[in-house]
């Protein structure tokens, strides 16, 4: 299992070389494109030759790519071309904003999800399950940008009850969070419920579950014991895998309501065409979204005794 | 195939899903003869839904803050999005398909290589790469459809690299081996053939996602150029002017609403009876 786990880590660490190398390669290979980006489009070409001298262009591309790496490690980032401050000072705080509308709707949507997969699964084409399974594909079919824009007609236009921003300009505001938040539940927890029903109803017509009942067990003591802890094991790893959508999802959700998060940033940086920001924002995504997969994959070993005793049978 | 065909008959939901597709798509192809108003003129400004202005031409679903005709452009941006979405998802398909059969059939070197990128492309949240791939080439109908390819291709190349894996190994593959065909046919006759039931619930389920793709893109001003309507367009210019403009926006919202939950049933009703069959 340690072999396995150790042979993940290392395809982890190969993709984000590649995918580092394939972001400076694009953005920074063209040296003057890089000069006026930096310094406008009304700059001279002098200008541009003494920047890129003074900036330490004049090295050859892999070493420029070495140096760039080793900076990065060290956590600079570069400087913003639109905001002219250090990319690391307005992208820490993004980060924190995009996490807390992340544990939001983490927090909302998995109790939810499990819930809804283990009630549906656990009695298969009954009428709960018919009405919980159109639920969620109804839901997963609404894009996030149509279910804001839905969202808003009616609590904020209509009602009234809600902020239709979440600029939180007045400071940070739990009201300002609900609606970012129950756009991504709404779009993000069908498919969480669908991999919990399909994995409920696998277990329940298990030989082992059948045992259970038939052994005269009381039903709540085989659905607990017996087969949710094991029809669990499927919708942990899809969870943990939700963090890629997640990361897609929030870049539309903080558009829309003018959330300041790290999406919001990334957005506004690539239609400025701010490089270091958008080569900054990208590998931070890229690295969450490989680190997840490596927990899913690790804890699905950890999770399942098939593998987990591997090593012991073997 | 016809079994698949008389199962689906019978889920009522699967019949719903191909109704909103048929909907659209004759809505999309008609929309030229259409007895529609003029998508891009402006005439009367913030029209409520089944106002009338003072020739007395009806606005069924009204109009928007430049005075142009909402029916009209949603379904006229029904147009661009079903287009652009074919197109762009035809493209990952031929490349998808192209490159899993080859990695799954012939394994070695190739196999990993191109499993490598697969997964190097696949570790991006979609999203972010679209924003990379768009921001680097620019806006445009073209450049959509290369973004499109690049993260759907690899996601078709992992489901057709895996069915291959199992088919090969089929008698009939065998057969055909010792008939002497040549490693092109079988993969793409034999192989390919025999796939294509996994295939079609995969193709109806990526035409939703790219359905989605496409408006995201537009909304985001990263996709198809102005004035042509696209729904996701349509919500974004929307935004700005608030509350007296509820009506610009649902219109759109449920449109697209409408045609992914379309794809999403038929994807079920499809994968339901494929399985049976």
């Amino acid at each position: 299992m340690l072999k396995l786990a150790a042979k993940r880590f290392v395809s982890m660490i190969l993709i984000m070389v590649t995918v580092s190398f394939a972001l400076f390669a694009l953005f920074e290979h063209n040296k003057l494109a890089v000069a006026g980006k930096v310094l406008g489009p009304y700059s001279s070409e002098q200008q541009r030759l003494i920047w890129l001298d003074e900036n330490g262009y004049d090295a050859p591309f892999l070493i420029r790519y070495v140096d760039w790496l080793g900076e990065l490690a060290q956590g600079d980032f570069g400087t913003s071309i639109e905001l002219n401050v250090p990319v690391a000072d307005v992208l820490w705080p993004r980060l924190g904003n995009t996490a807390i509308l992340a544990a939001v709707v983490f927090a909302v949507m998995i109790p939810l999800s499990l819930m809804l997969g283990v009630l549906a699964g656990l009695r298969e084409a009954s009428i709960r399950d018919r009405t919980i399974s159109i639920i969620s594909v109804i839901t997963t079919s609404v894009p996030e940008f149509a279910s804001a824009t839905l969202l808003t007609a009616i609590f904020v236009f209509w009602l009234g009850w809600l902020p239709g921003t979440s600029a939180m300009s007045a400071g940070f505001s739990w009201a300002e969070v609900i609606l970012p938040a129950a756009v991504l539940v709404i779009y993000d927890f069908g498919y969480v419920t669908r991999m919990t029903r399909a994995a409920m109803i696998d277990v329940m017509t298990s030989d082992f579950v059948r045992t259970a009942i038939l052994k005269g067990l009381p039903y709540q003591r085989v659905v607990f014991r017996h087969a949710l802890r094991n029809a669990l094991i499927a919708p942990f790893t899809v969870i943990v895998l939700q963090m890629n959508w997640l990361l897609s999802g929030v870049i539309i959700v903080e558009v829309f309501f003018a959330y300041k998060g790290f999406g919001k940033l990334l957005l506004d940086a690539a239609l400025f065409g701010d490089i270091y920001v958008i080569e900054a924002c990208t590998l931070i995504a890229v690295l969450v979204a490989v680190a997840s997969q490596f927990i899913s994959d690790v804890g699905y070993m950890v999770l399942n005794p098939r593998i987990r005793f591997d090593k012991v049978r073997a | 195939m016809a079994g698949v065909w008389a199962r689906l008959r019978e889920s009522p939901l699967a019949m719903l899903g191909l109704l909103l597709v048929v909907f659209w798509l004759v809505l999309a192809l008609l929309a030229p003869v259409l007895p529609l108003l003029d998508p891009n003129a402006a005439l009367d400004a913030f029209k409520a839904p089944l106002s009338t202005s003072d020739d007395g031409i009806t606005y069924w679903l009204g109009t928007d803050h430049k005075g142009r005709d909402i029916l009209a452009r949603v379904i006229f941006g029904a147009r661009q999005v079903l287009l652009w979405t074919i197109l762009a998802s035809a493209v990952a398909y031929v490349l998808g398909i192209a490159m899993g059969l080859t990695a799954g059939y012939l394994g070695g070197w190739w196999d990993e290589t191109v499993s490598f990128v697969g997964n190097v492309l696949l570790s991006f949240p979609v999203m972010v790469l679209y924003i990379v791939i768009i921001s680097y080439l620019g806006a445009g109908g073209l450049n959509i459809v290369l973004a499109v390819t690049f993260a759907s291709a690899p996601g078709i190349m992992r489901i057709v690299r895996a069915l291959t894996l199992d088919l090969k190994h089929r008698d009939y593959v065998a057969a055909a081996q010792t008939r002497g065909e040549s490693s092109l046919y079988i993969m793409f006759v034999e192989i390919l053939l025999n796939a294509r039931g996994p295939l079609m619930v995969d193709v109806c389920l990526r035409l939703g996602y790219t359905t989605i793709t496409i408006a995201m893109l537009g909304y985001l001003g990263l996709g198809l150029p102005p004035p042509d309507p696209d729904w996701g367009k349509m919500i974004a210019e929307t935004q700005p002017l608030g509350s007296f403009a509820g009506h610009m926006a649902v219109v759109p919202a449920l449109a697209i609403s409408s045609l992914v939950l379309g794809f999403n049933l038929l994807a079920d009703g499809l994968r339901e009876s494929t399985l049976d069959a």
